[in-house]
């Protein structure tokens, strides 16, 4: 979408080796697509290893799964999907000029990135009291397959990377509160709202292919 | 947006003609001061000679190693270094060759610097991530400088499982080195392509970008989609080490050769990685120094891009005798003899850029030939090693040795000193000794030949790669390589006497001293901070050599940020009256 037209030129954000706004904004906006490709590749490998194990053993993971709380995994996947659209309506704001509603739902955004945070902690150690650890230490008796900890292996590396890309998403969208509190955000000129926006989509899609990947195959 | 509208997208650009300063005061080199002013520079060329300088340390360093390995190899058994100290020396060797002097000698450090001056840009699109990258290129290398001094490392620059996951020494902050390195090379290949996307100077059209640029296209598309794989492997890696996740170890119910399907994935584009811009740079130098249109343009272009997409299918060649299923390993043979064609069709062109070419040989030139010499040797040998029955009795022996050698060598490290010299002048402002370059290339030549041609023959006789001792009958060969790697260090030393003295007491270089037509010569020597005070405007290729020089010296005065003009508009353009005659 391009931008829409700036009614009165505000140009301080413009870097001095970009000939306009929109030369500046497209290229911001195309680095962050190929960062998404780099991410998509780079949870790829996982997936892959996924893939790999999940053909050889496939009753294993039915049975593993059936650890995971499938209602949790939904409530959170919900959370996610709002986020997505608090961030895009952030992103709405910032194209009208409103600044107290794009604060308001990265705010939101933020407290609902929290409770996926909140909800994943429990999670994880509900599994670790039960001896469900990563790799070398898992120790949990209750699945009849002798590969188990491999499946918990290839889910704590997912789930784990993806809550760390959280964590970062979270840590972005304060720094943009920060800055829109500052009134550095106008609608001409919010590429890193958009960015973020961008990212944050990124990480709930990445959750979309884990959460029917990890808990619903049973 | 505007795909209706393109044919009606002409614009009417006055231009006038900008004659590059000759020997100018002001530079970026001398427009800031300091050591801070160096270690905060967000200027694309002070960062590309910032990583110039941390590469060319890096070399040394693995050369001196390259020396150690082949003095110990003097006699069949034990020389001066015992067997775990020579594991970590070709370790080590390997390591640092490949990540961090071979991955970021052209694109991060030429590239870096020749990149925005190519496309008429003030900088790259993203200049604080680009400093960023170099940050973290030096953390990763500082990583990797405390895994050598808390126990080393031993298992081959490939890390394999399950010896990397249970032996002794600091894999893990080594794979940690590497992994953050990796980022440093991912930001340098987003920060290309944007730039190459979105900040052409009006009238750079695809068909108008410099090969140059194709190449370090190519090469940073597979940076972007390669390097994420090798980032998440070594990761695994890391977490085999530090909680036994099992996935790659067999005693925990893992599988070792997916580790290594993990790590061609990215290893073998990471090998295009470093040779695709070297073929860049002899595109630039084989036209500018032959004084001709170059053979082919879009066959060069396009078959970077066909190795780089080729190149993600044919990591299995790696794994021939790992016990993978026959039909995958006939796949992958197939596969891998497909590179040869485009990589035969640049070959070819640059043959073709040559003949009836009223060739001058330089220095960059003369490393051009030794590159296409040295080059096509290492192809070919490839194609051998890619033959499934061939490739079972050379497996793991010094024919794969030195067929790596003659490729990343003869063909990457030839193509640098190609570059290395050819913009020299550009960079530093200064020109070199001509006659001593000349006796360093000639040199090298000899001595890389003395070197890696044995090894073939006793590879091809069985002698095993990562030995320390080896049996009597190879001792003339081993003997001889050696004497050539030493010859090699001599043209080293010569190269960095003269490159030492050009940059204390050299000539100051003119602003285009080779007489080239590419857009980086039309700004002065060394260029200023911003690169061109005006705003570039192209009308013809590159390497129109027919055409008369003012062509090539076009632009508009910069009255910042009032216009829009992108490469993409094609521009119709009027010169003032006055540039007329």
């Amino acid at each position: 979408m391009a931008q829409p037209s700036v009614t009165e030129e505000r140009l301080e954000h413009l870097k001095h080796y970009f000939i306009d706004s929109d030369q500046q904004f497209e290229a911001s906006k195309m680095g962050m697509w190929i960062f998404l490709v780099t991410e998509i590749l780079f949870f790829g490998g996982l997936f892959l290893a996924y893939i790999v194990y999940r053909t050889w053993y496939p009753e294993l993971y039915l049975l593993a799964s059936e650890e995971l709380h499938t209602f949790w995994g939904a409530v959170n996947t919900v959370v996610l999907i709002g986020s997505s659209l608090t961030v895009a309506m952030a992103i709405r704001s910032a194209q009208l000029n409103q600044i107290k509603g794009l604060i308001i739902n990265l705010w939101i955004t933020i407290g609902l990135a929290c409770v996926f945070m909140v909800i994943k902690y429990f999670e994880y150690s509900e599994k670790f009291a039960k001896g469900i650890l990563p790799g070398a230490h898992y120790s949990y008796e209750g699945i009849a397959h002798e590969k188990a900890n491999i499946f918990f292996s290839i889910y704590y590396m997912m789930t784990g990377l993806h809550g760390i890309h959280v964590l970062i998403g979270i840590g972005l969208m304060v720094w943009l509160v920060f800055k829109a509190k500052k009134k550095v955000f106008h609608s001409g000129y919010y590429t890193p709202v958009e960015i973020t926006g961008l990212y944050w989509h990124l990480v709930d899609i990445i959750w979309i292919f884990l959460f029917p990947l990890l808990y619903l195959i049973d | 947006m505007a795909t209706n509208e393109a044919t009606s997208n002409v614009k009417r650009i006055q231009v006038r003609r900008f004659k590059p300063e000759e020997y100018p005061e002001k530079h970026y080199l001398n427009e800031e001061k300091g050591i801070w002013a160096w270690m905060t520079t967000v200027d694309h060329k002070k960062i590309g000679l910032m990583y110039l300088a941390s590469i060319t340390f890096f070399f040394f360093v693995a050369g001196v190693l390259a020396i150690l390995l082949r003095t110990e190899l003097l006699t069949p058994a034990r020389s001066f270094m015992d067997a775990d100290v020579y594991n970590q020396v070709f370790t080590l060797h390997g390591a640092i060759m490949i990540f961090f002097f071979l991955i970021p000698s052209v694109p991060a450090a030429l590239g870096n610097f020749v990149l925005p001056l190519q496309l008429g840009a003030k900088d790259v699109a993203f200049p604080r991530l680009n400093l960023a990258s170099y940050y973290i290129y030096v953390i990763g290398a500082l990583f990797t400088l405390f895994a050598i001094f808390t126990g080393g490392v031993d298992t081959g620059w490939t890390f394999y499982t399950p010896y990397s996951a249970t032996t002794g020494g600091n894999v893990m902050a080594m794979t940690f080195g590497v992994f953050i390195l990796g980022f440093s090379s991912i930001l340098t290949g987003l920060n290309f392509i944007v730039t190459i996307h979105k900040m052409r100077s009006p009238g750079i059209t695809w068909n108008r970008l410099p090969l140059n640029l194709w190449g370090l296209y190519a090469t940073s598309l597979i940076q972007i989609l390669a390097t994420p794989v090798l980032a998440i492997t070594l990761l695994l890696l890391t977490m085999e080490r530090l909680l036994g996740i099992g996935i790659f170890d067999p005693a925990l119910g893992g599988d070792p050769v997916l580790y290594q399907h993990f790590f061609w994935f990215y290893s073998h584009p990471a090998v295009y990685i470093m040779i695709v811009p070297g073929f860049g740079i002899i595109s630039e130098v084989i036209s500018t120094f032959s004084r001709k249109v170059i053979f082919g343009y879009w066959a060069i272009a396009l078959s970077s891009l066909a190795i780089a997409f080729i190149g993600f299918l044919v990591w299995g060649h790696h794994m021939f005798t790992a016990g993978q299923s026959s039909l995958a390993n006939m796949v992958f043979s197939f596969l891998t003899f497909l590179v040869g064609i485009p990589t035969g069709i640049k070959i070819f062109n640059w043959l073709a850029t040559m003949y009836r070419g009223s060739i001058d040989l330089k220095t960059p030139m003369l490393y051009a030939l030794v590159f296409l010499f040295l080059f096509t040797i290492g192809g070919f040998t490839g194609i051998m090693l890619g033959a499934l029955s061939v490739d079972i009795h050379l497996h793991d022996t010094y024919y794969v040795v030195a067929h790596f050698h003659y490729v990343m060598m003869g063909g990457m490290v030839m193509a640098f000193f190609a570059g290395l010299h050819y913009w020299w002048p550009k960079m530093f402002g200064k020109m070199y000794s001509e006659f001593w370059a000349r006796i360093a290339c000639a040199i090298l030549f000899v001595g890389f030949n003395m070197t890696f041609l044995p090894q073939f023959v006793m590879g091809a006789q069985g002698m095993p790669r990562r030995y320390f001792n080896y049996i009597d009958q190879f001792q003339s060969f081993h003997v001889f390589s050696t004497i050539g790697a030493y010859v090699m260090s001599v043209a080293f030393l010569i190269m960095a006497g003269y490159l030492l003295h050009s940059l204390l007491k050299g000539k100051r270089a003119p602003s285009n001293p080779w007489g080239s037509r590419a857009l980086e010569w039309q700004a002065a020597s060394p260029p200023p901070l911003h690169n061109f005070h005006h705003v570039p405007v192209i009308i013809n290729g590159p390497y129109d050599y027919h055409k008369p020089m003012s062509e090539f010296q076009l632009g508009i005065a910069a009255s910042h940020n009032g216009h829009h003009h992108h490469g993409d508009e094609a521009v119709k353009v009027e010169k003032s009256e006055k540039e007329q005659a």
